[in-house]
């Protein structure tokens, strides 16, 4: 086993960036996820690793810094909060765009606005429905705890150059701040600027040699229909991920009469409102969903064939809610439930909203 | 007296001047007398004579230039409006040993981009700008830029620029000269061939800069628009040196880190 450690979310996934080899962080401090940059401004990471930390004017340069160095080959990363997250829209277009492998990490705040510092997960609709301008997907993970928080960001890393796409962790305020036990991953080795070469050099902005062509990042094009034929290659990538890349833990499913969908704290809180439930002799089960984009339409929409309902629980005003009716398709209930503004509902609540939206 | 003829001058021996290699064969999309053209090819012929075509990577801009990846033969990136500094300032922080540059238009560099402008200069990161201020946006059609002279008119400012409501025109390259991190200012034009070759030594000595690591080089080049200017471009140039210069003068402005206004 690695090496245990006690942990806010958000050190967990600053650590867990040195060690999957991050080249490079630029990031701009928001509560609740300032914690990120200043555990890696005290680590000292490029005297472990060589990576790089850098605090940016902005969200906006961050984003971009991100964008250059992505375009460069390297392993970047950036964090923000739901504010930061909307400044950031234009340059993950852009990444999206020029097809660039990034990793963003969203620590969820309420909104709209400045809203507050509370936990929430009302930036659903921005993370897995484009966010930016223009067709475009991003892999959205959703850690539900500390060690998530740890273990997503080698696996985003690995998904962002899989398909040459950004990938968000998408986390909320409260697995951002929360303590827990965390079983640390190996340290990667960063890759050399000659594997850099090696592997990216057919694309990246790493210097041209006479033997090729140059390499130009760019989401420009003014031919309409070579920009249509670009977003079929887009889509037809956002398609394969729908294939190949749904994650999800599905909890005492087999028997259920309802089943609760949920992802990161709500997914925590779920479980134990579902255990309740069955306390009380209600079969009650619990999807949690790992990815958001891509949704398991398909999974939902079997389970949708034998349970009576679905029970979306999301600290948000119903965000998630949509894209389970949309799986349902009219096959059973879909009802929504949560808290939001900041608020963290209770287990209790949950089991007081299934009883009255789907089985009284 | 030797006579010859086309088949013997335009044999390789006889070539006195040629195109560098990092200009590419693409017909340039720039107005006829527009200075651009003139500025790339001066910096891929630095970049040529340098000997650092596979170890330069640039950024083209939103604006004339947006197609600049077209023209020049190296790796680029294509930025966001105004973000080119925080793109360069992300690759070399990455890339330290590859020579890194901007080529920005004074909508993106000083207007939208100011801010990322202003903290690349005070960062210091050891990159190349390239500022080229024609006091104009040229690619939207004319509108007010930043740079725009006082009484200008451009399509924004149908009756001249005033400057108790749309504010002096911008000096951007004095104020950055002012930053620690800046460490070789300088303005420059390409209307001659003398302020041509005078062009050329500054973005060599920018390019230098970055090769010793000193600090962030800054290569503004005055230049005009005649198609936004509305002017034929012999016009266009006269009425630069006429009215763009008293108010963005020409010249060494830092060197060495020394400030010399």
């Amino acid at each position: 086993m690695g090496e245990v450690k006690l942990m806010k979310g958000n050190e967990a996934i600053a650590e867990a960036a040195i060690r999957a080899g991050c080249d490079a962080y630029f990031g701009y401090p928001i509560t609740p996820q300032s914690e990120i940059i200043e555990y890696l401004m005290l680590e000292k990471p490029e005297e472990r690793t060589g990576m790089v930390v850098l605090q940016a004017e902005s969200e906006i340069a961050a984003i971009n810094m991100v964008y250059g160095a992505a375009g460069a080959g390297k392993k970047v990363m950036t964090s923000s909060s739901s504010p930061g997250i909307s400044l950031k829209q234009e340059g993950i277009s852009y990444i999206a765009g020029a097809e660039l492998p990034a990793v963003i990490v969203n620590v969820v705040r309420g909104g709209p606005g400045l809203g507050t510092i509370q936990p929430s997960q009302a930036d659903y609709f921005q993370a897995t429905k484009g966010g930016g301008h223009g067709d475009y997907r991003m892999l959205v993970l959703a850690p539900a705890s500390v060690q998530e928080m740890a273990d997503f960001v080698d696996l985003a890393f690995e998904l962002a150059f899989k398909y040459r796409n950004p990938v968000m962790i998408l986390s909320d305020g409260v697995i951002g701040q929360m303590m827990e036990k965390v079983v640390l991953p190996e340290q990667k080795p960063r890759l050399t600027n000659e594997e850099v070469i090696e592997k990216y050099g057919d694309w990246a902005t790493v210097g041209k040699p006479e033997t090729r062509e140059r390499n130009i990042i760019t989401s420009l094009e003014l031919d309409p229909h070579r920009q249509e034929d670009h977003n079929k290659k887009l889509q037809a990538k956002y398609r394969k991920m729908e294939e190949e890349e749904v994650r999800y833990e599905l909890i005492n499913a087999d028997d259920a009469d309802y089943i609760i969908v949920a992802y990161g704290s709500s997914a925590r809180i779920a479980q134990k409102a579902m255990d309740l439930a069955r306390e009380k002799g209600l079969k009650v089960g619990l999807l949690r969903l790992i990815t958001l984009f891509p949704f398991p339409k398909k999974l939902i929409s079997e389970l949708a064939d034998r349970v009576k309902g679905f029970l979306a629980v999301e600290m948000s005003a119903g965000q998630m809610i949509e894209d389970v009716k949309l799986a349902v398709n009219g096959k059973t209930k879909a009802e929504h439930f949560g808290r939001y503004g900041g608020v963290v509902h209770s287990p209790e609540e949950i089991v007081e909203a299934l009883e009255e939206k789907l089985i009284n | 007296m030797i006579i010859m003829d086309l088949k013997e001058i335009i044999k390789p021996e006889n070539l006195i001047y040629t195109k560098t290699k990092n200009m590419t064969d693409n017909p340039l999309s720039y107005c006829p007398g527009c200075g651009h053209g003139t500025a790339h090819r001066l910096i891929m012929e630095v970049v040529e004579e340098m000997g650092i075509t596979e170890d330069t990577i640039g950024i083209a801009p939103v604006g004339c230039s947006v197609l600049a990846y077209e023209f020049m033969n190296i790796d680029m990136t294509q930025a966001a409006h105004g973000r080119a500094p925080a793109v360069a300032a992300g690759i070399k922080r990455v890339w330290p040993e590859k020579f890194v540059f901007t080529y920005q238009g004074d909508g993106d560099l000083a207007a939208i981009g100011g801010n990322e402008t202003l903290h690349a200069c005070n960062r210091g990161d050891n990159i190349v700008i390239i500022f080229v201020n024609n006091a104009i946006y040229g690619m939207t059609g004319g509108q007010m830029a930043p740079t725009t002279l006082e009484g200008m008119k451009t399509s924004t400012s149908p009756y001249g620029r005033d400057i108790h409501s749309m504010g002096s025109p911008l000096k951007m390259t004095e104020l950055i000269a002012m930053l620690p991190g800046t460490y070789y200012v300088t303005r420059q034009a390409v209307h001659t061939p003398n302020a041509v070759r005078k062009a050329k030594r500054a973005i060599r000595k920018a390019f230098e800069v970055q090769r010793d690591k000193k600090g962030l080089a800054f290569v503004e080049i005055v230049s005009n628009c005649n198609s936004g200017w509305k002017m034929t471009p012999n016009d266009a140039n006269d009425w630069m040196v006429e009215h763009m210069f008293p108010y963005f003068p020409p010249g060494d402005i830092k060197v060495n880190g020394k400030l010399k206004i």
